[in-house]
């Protein structure tokens, strides 16, 4: 009761200050400085480029990340369905002004760097439908009616992104939407039937699958089929990580990346690139760093009291947790090669801008978590 | 109602939220284990492993061809030796745009169309990062063109190289050439088998195939690392490799030069040996062939003109002509029937230009024929006749075994593959190779050195070696080493003290040495029979004996019936020298010299040159004097190796 006086005024900004989650702050910068590293031992040990522009963006980004963890809570509540519908248009535009490169349509020209929507709608479908199931009833949360304006919103941008086509992506942004969704409820047989309905459908989309795409799949299931072709870049990444032992090879000194045997090393790779040089123990630094961030977000989930805000930070922090997952698999090659960046480490400006705003927002549930949302 | 969250909705909101986020957490944890698990199997089970993948990856070798050994005359002036080669490599892998490229390469380089369609051929072939070469033998200032347009040229490597070099052709033969290494060499030669670097030669003939396996050397390598592209970032490791073991030899450069201008562009060979160690002094075949052409690949035209040369400039004549060794055989013949006391020096036949036997004619060179013919006499004129009736009393089996102990129809030195061993002809002999019994007219054809005899120029010089050093097996040898059956001081002691045991210092030496003869007697006797054929009239070769008695020589001319006289030449009395080229007899021509004081055999052989004593004999006498001149010269380097004299 005490504290509910406090909440109708506005905090101060000392408030804010002192109520921002420091272990997480830490962390992610952290995790920041050493994907400078990383870039740049990508640029062969001078600054490039790829590791100027990574810094730049950064701290440019870090920045935002805490102009948004200022911003009232309440305020990102009330504007998540339009956040959505933006994010939504940006990627209609792509469909129709966007940017292609290596065959697939992702970006946006902005003139001062290149938008790549789908990874903002990851965090676009989370902000929507924490909101959704924010508002309706425990009651109505498995009744058809309330099931159909989620499947729209997850359906649509997800089509519009497995289209460009970025099959990775559009899984994850997919992922994160079924979090949510389950996380606020609905029950479990729903889920059953869309992947009995997923799996019936699957003849059909492979069909549509891209050769390459197919080729990915395969290429997971025997990296040998084709070690040159497909199977390439998880043999080369499988032998960077090993090579890089208990200790790694050391700073600049890994020879699989500098010798460009090494695949996409600025961006899905970078965690290959790293393990190559920093071995064992510098791997399991950078787990446990995501393992905290994680862990923080869910802290921050469990003392919100909002349920708009514990579900976004919950699953906000699973699909934070899937991309990390995800990339690690496929870079370790337990999974096939998807295309998704490792957050923070990866280069990558959307990526960034989605991690770090997902993280402001998070941030602001922190910060604002004793404040109702509506 | 749904807008204003009810507390009671919210807290089981809440608890429904908080059960399934603990599920996710824990199903987190489980990947999260999985993933700690994953890399603890890459990298620390099986660390090793991806450690030598990635070493595998990162490095390549280039394989570096070794520097051949030299190969030196007596003096050691180098007769086969190194020389720097100016070579362009392409790395396929490297090239942008391979056909702009070699139109590029062919405006710098004078390469032929012919050659670049050869090279995009090899290109698809090999593996993209393996070198070729584009060009392998340049000139300084080619080089030094593609050096200054380097920087356009990618994939293109200078390299400078050693080849193999001559400094002239006078040893063309004894040494061999090389030439690359073919498909065929690597199957039949095992020593070839890690030697397989791209410009590598390998011996084709003479010593340099008889050597190949010591003065080929040990290929070197250069380690590189290379990025992913075959790229080579930088040098790890570089092993030169070694290069081959150098030879000397027993030739004299000097000798050899000196010889084969003398034998021009007649078909001949000479064959110099020191009758005491067996050392070959000079070995040479006429007409030679250019060895530097076959270092960079040989020329289509020149081949052509060697192979199609009638004189046969290919063939080592030294040791791989055959000729039936016509009158020298007498020497032999003489000496067979001496030891098998068949005559007597003193016994004489009569010699009317011809004998019959069994209805058959054998004619004697001199058609008047030479009257009473002992057997210096006999030897001197060269009378057929006499050898006629000496060879019927002695047999051709009697006469086939002195002629191979005087190193007739066996290899004289090892290991050369174009050597022939000629043959000896005997009863046996008959018997197995053509199926037919032998006929006593037979006898007399091997008597004066005709009919089935095949001998090589080098079997006869050493023949008249082991005449000459007074019938003492010698093993004669081109590679000089420091083991040597060093003959002289045992024969100077032998000649001195007849009947006294070897001093001590003498047997020390342990000198495996081998008697051919029983009786010292009958060899004194062929040689002073030789001494009267070169120096006193009548003698075949008189008109080209040496009065000054050091270099005074005694020889025995010989000329091989290449196709047989008719009873009209013969009649009409035909010389030589009015028949075809082709149809003249080959002159042959042996000795040994200074006759006081033996020290050299020579053997020569002019093929369709006619008479031994015309065309062999003045060839003989030049060189001789050479070989002589330069025995001090010789001497001194035995003594400097520590040699006995």
């Amino acid at each position: 009761m005490l504290q509910r006086g406090s909440i109708h005024s506005s905090l101060d900004l000392k408030d804010k200050i002192f109520s921002i989650d420091y272990i997480l702050v830490f962390s992610i910068l952290i995790l920041g400085i050493i994907s400078m590293f990383a870039m740049y031992s990508t640029d062969g040990g001078e600054f490039k480029y790829h590791t100027t522009s990574h810094i730049i963006r950064f701290f440019i980004f870090f920045g935002l990340f805490f102009f948004v963890s200022l911003v009232q809570v309440r305020f990102w509540h009330s504007t998540s369905y339009l956040i959505y519908f933006l994010f939504f248009l940006l990627l209609l535009g792509v469909k129709y002004f966007g940017l292609t490169s290596s065959g697939s349509k992702r970006w946006l020209d902005l003139y001062f760097m290149n938008l790549q929507p789908s990874e903002l709608m990851k965090i676009g479908l989370i902000l929507f439908l924490s909101k959704y199931y924010h508002r309706i009833s425990i009651e109505n949360m498995n009744s058809i009616k309330y099931l159909f304006t989620p499947i729209i919103a997850l359906i649509t941008p997800l089509l519009l992104v497995a289209t460009q086509p970025d099959l990775g992506t559009s899984i994850l942004i997919a992922s994160g939407g079924i979090v949510v969704a389950w996380l606020a409820g609905v029950r479990i047989k729903f889920f059953a039937y869309s992947a009995l309905i997923f799996l019936s459908l699957l003849p059909v989309a492979i069909s549509f699958l891209k050769p390459y795409q197919k080729s990915r799949i395969l290429t997971f299931l025997n990296p040998e089929r084709d070690p040159l072709g497909a199977g390439y870049q998880i043999i080369q990444s499988k032998i960077a990580i090993g090579s890089g032992g208990l200790f790694g090879k050391g700073f600049l000194n890994g020879s699989q990346s500098y010798l460009d045997y090494l695949p996409e090393k600025h961006t899905d790779f970078i965690f290959t690139l790293f393990s190559e040089e920093f071995g064992f123990f510098g791997s399991l630094f950078i787990l446990t760093l995501y393992a905290v961030i994680i862990s923080r977000i869910l802290k921050i989930g469990s003392i919100t009291r909002s349920t708009f805000g514990k579900l976004y930070c919950y699953s906000f922090a699973t699909a934070f947790f899937i991309y990390v997952a995800v990339n690690m698999m496929m870079v370790l090659g337990l999974l096939p090669i998807v295309g998704s960046p490792l957050p923070i480490m990866s280069y990558g400006g959307s990526s960034m801008l989605a991690i770090m705003f997902g993280l402001g927002i998070a941030m602001s549930c922190r910060v604002y978590k004793d404040v109702p949302v509506n | 109602m749904m807008l204003s969250p009810g507390s009671g909705n919210t807290v089981i909101k809440s608890k429904l939220i908080s059960r399934r986020i603990f599920l996710l957490t824990a199903a987190k944890t489980v990947v999260m284990i999985g993933l700690v698990g994953r890399l603890i199997s890459l990298q620390i089970n099986q660390a090793t492993k991806y450690k030598s993948l990635s070493d595998k990856n990162r490095f390549r070798e280039w394989k570096l061809a070794p520097e051949r050994g030299v190969i030196r005359d007596f003096f050691d002036q180098e007769i086969a030796s190194n020389e720097p080669l100016y070579q362009v490599h392409l790395v396929p892998e490297n090239a942008k745009n391979l056909s702009q490229l070699f139109v590029r390469l062919k405006g710098i380089l004078n390469i032929t169309d012919q050659r670049i369609s050869y090279l995009k051929r090899l290109i698809k072939k090999q593996k993209p990062w393996e070198p070729i070469i584009v060009s392998d033998n340049l000139d300084w200032s080619e080089f030094s063109r593609i050096n200054l347009f380097l920087h356009e040229l990618d994939g293109v490597e200078p390299i400078v190289s050693v080849a193999r070099t001559y400094p002239d052709n006078s040893s063309a033969h004894i040494l061999g050439y090389v030439s690359q290494i073919s498909a065929k060499d690597l199957k039949t030669k095992k020593y070839l088998k890690d030697l397989s670097v791209p410009g590598m030669t390998v011996g084709k003939t003479g010593l340099e195939r008889k050597l190949d396996e010591k003065i080929i050397g040990k290929v070197g390598f250069q380690r590189y690392e290379v990025n992913a592209f075959g790229k080579r970032i930088k040098q790890i490791q570089i092993n030169e490799g070694q290069s081959g073991t150098s030879f000397k030899t027993t030739l004299d450069y000097e000798v050899q030069k000196y010889s084969n201008e003398l034998l021009n562009d007649k078909a001949a060979a000479v064959c110099v040996m020191d009758i005491y160690n067996g050392d070959i002094v000079s070995l040479v075949s006429a007409p030679t062939f250019e060895p530097n052409s076959f270092v960079h690949g040989l020329d289509k035209k020149y081949w052509d003109s060697l192979i199609k040369d009638g004189k046969k400039p290919l063939t080592n004549k030294a040791m791989s002509g055959l000729y039936p060794p016509g009158s020298t055989i007498k020497t032999i013949v003489a000496l067979s029937a001496l030891e098998n006391k068949i005559i007597k020096p003193s016994d004489t036949f009569r010699c009317k230009g011809k004998i019959e036997l069994h209805g058959e004619k054998f004619h004697c060179w001199e058609k008047k024929g030479h009257g009473i013919v002992n057997l210096r006499k006999g030897i001197q004129r060269s009378c057929d006749v006499y050898f006629y009736e000496v060879a019927r009393k002695l047999g051709v089996d009697r006469l086939s075994e002195t002629a191979k102990k005087f190193g007739l129809g066996k290899k004289v030195l090892s290991d050369f593959v174009e050597e022939r061993s000629g043959v000896v002809p005997n009863t046996k002999w008959k018997k197995k190779f053509i199926g037919q019994n032998w006929y006593i007219g037979e006898t007399l054809h091997s008597g004066i050195g005709q009919g089935y005899f095949q001998s090589t120029p080098i079997q006869l010089c050493l023949m008249t070696a082991q005449i000459a050093n007074g019938g003492y097996k010698i093993k004669p040898r081109i590679i000089f080493d420091k083991k040597n059956n060093d003959l002289r001081d045992y024969i100077k002691y032998k000649n001195n003290n007849p009947n006294k045991p070897l001093p001590s210092n003498l047997l020390l030496k342990n000198l495996s040495f081998e008697r051919l003869l029983d009786d010292e007697q009958n060899i004194k006797i062929i040689k002073d029979a030789m001494f009267s054929s070169s120096n006193e009239p009548g003698g075949t070769s008189y008109r080209h004996r040496m009065e000054n008695p050091k270099f005074t020589f005694a020889g025995k001319t010989g000329s091989s019936q290449f196709k047989r006289f008719t009873e009209a030449q013969r009649e009409a009395e035909v010389k030589q020298t009015d028949l075809n080229y082709k149809d003249r007899d080959h002159a042959l021509f042996i000795a040994f010299a200074p006759y006081n004081n033996p020290k050299y055999a020579i053997s020569v052989v002019v093929e369709h040159g006619g008479s031994g004593g015309k065309a062999a004999a003045p060839i003989a006498r030049k060189v001789i004097k050479k070989v002589l001149e330069r025995h001090d010269l010789r001497q001194e380097v035995n003594y400097s190796k520590g040699e006995s004299i």
